[in-house]
């Protein structure tokens, strides 16, 4: 029989693995993948929790998180390329102006 | 029957959600994007066995459609080629391993500690299918609801002014 737990504890692993993304990818595109993974494990405890409350307004909070989801990717993405034009690097350790 | 395609969808999310974040064969950043898609796909099934039917078909429509054309034009529009090979940050992705490691058990605890909570079986008596959810998102939720059609359109507008030729 699957839980409650069984459904958080793959949200958990997911998570897990967009922070490692995030940790170790050096190629800013990749990090914000990964972020991308962190925001569907958020997502995917929510409607768990939604769907063992018996209760619809976990899954409307999911909605609002994919459409926010959706705008950030395009924000995010237009930056990375005005950054590109600027540096003509999408690596993160050539983006270290703020070091010196 | 629910269990087989829990554990089957699972173990596709997982084994595709490694690949990209630590793919062994390839640092193309579009073979990240393809299992990022399939990462996503294996979440909407799982979203069906949550009875959480009109996510999972926004799911795909938003992350296998949009966002993955997104990223994918961004890739080729920038014309990436693989990770460069520089010097092999060893302490730096064995850290990066220790802390997600820690992070995962930690989480994993918490849930396993919750294990015997009463909400652990409860059958499902709600459907998230589009007439129960509509009916929610415009009787509860109309104000968050414009409001996100505004965010839209701020980030419309966003996006056309970073992506002018100079910014001012």
């Amino acid at each position: 029989m699957i839980g409650l737990s069984h459904y958080l504890a793959l949200s958990a692993i997911l998570f897990s693995l967009g922070l490692l993304g995030v940790l170790v990818r050096r190629s800013l595109l990749v990090v914000y993948m990964s972020l991308e993974l962190m925001l569907n494990a958020a997502n995917l405890a929510l409607v768990a929790f939604s769907r063992f409350n018996q209760n619809l307004d976990g899954q409307v909070v999911v909605f609002f998180i994919i459409t926010v989801a959706a705008a950030e990717v395009a924000v995010g993405l237009a930056l990375i390329v005005a950054l590109f034009r600027l540096r003509q690097t999408t690596h993160i350790e050539d983006l270290n102006t703020l070091n010196h | 029957m629910e269990s087989l395609f829990f554990y089957l969808f699972a173990a596709l999310a997982v084994v595709c959600g490694i690949l990209m974040v630590a793919n062994p064969f390839s640092r193309n950043p579009v073979t990240s994007a393809m299992f990022m898609v399939l990462t996503m796909i294996s979440l909407a099934g799982v979203f069906v066995l949550l009875h959480a039917y009109f996510l999972a078909a926004v799911q795909i429509l938003v992350y296998a459609g949009a966002v993955m054309v997104l990223f994918l034009f961004v890739i080729m529009l920038l014309n990436l080629k693989e990770e460069e090979k520089r010097k092999p940050g060893w302490v730096r992705m064995g850290f990066g391993l220790v802390s997600a490691g820690l992070f995962a058990a930690l989480l994993l605890r918490s849930v396993a500690a919750a294990r015997n909570a009463p909400l652990e079986t409860a059958a499902a008596t709600v459907d998230g299918g589009v007439k129960p959810l509509g009916l929610l998102l415009f009787t509860e939720y109309p104000l968050p609801f414009e409001i996100m059609s505004i965010l839209l359109l701020v980030g419309m507008v966003g996006v056309v002014v970073l992506s002018k030729k100079e910014l001012k």
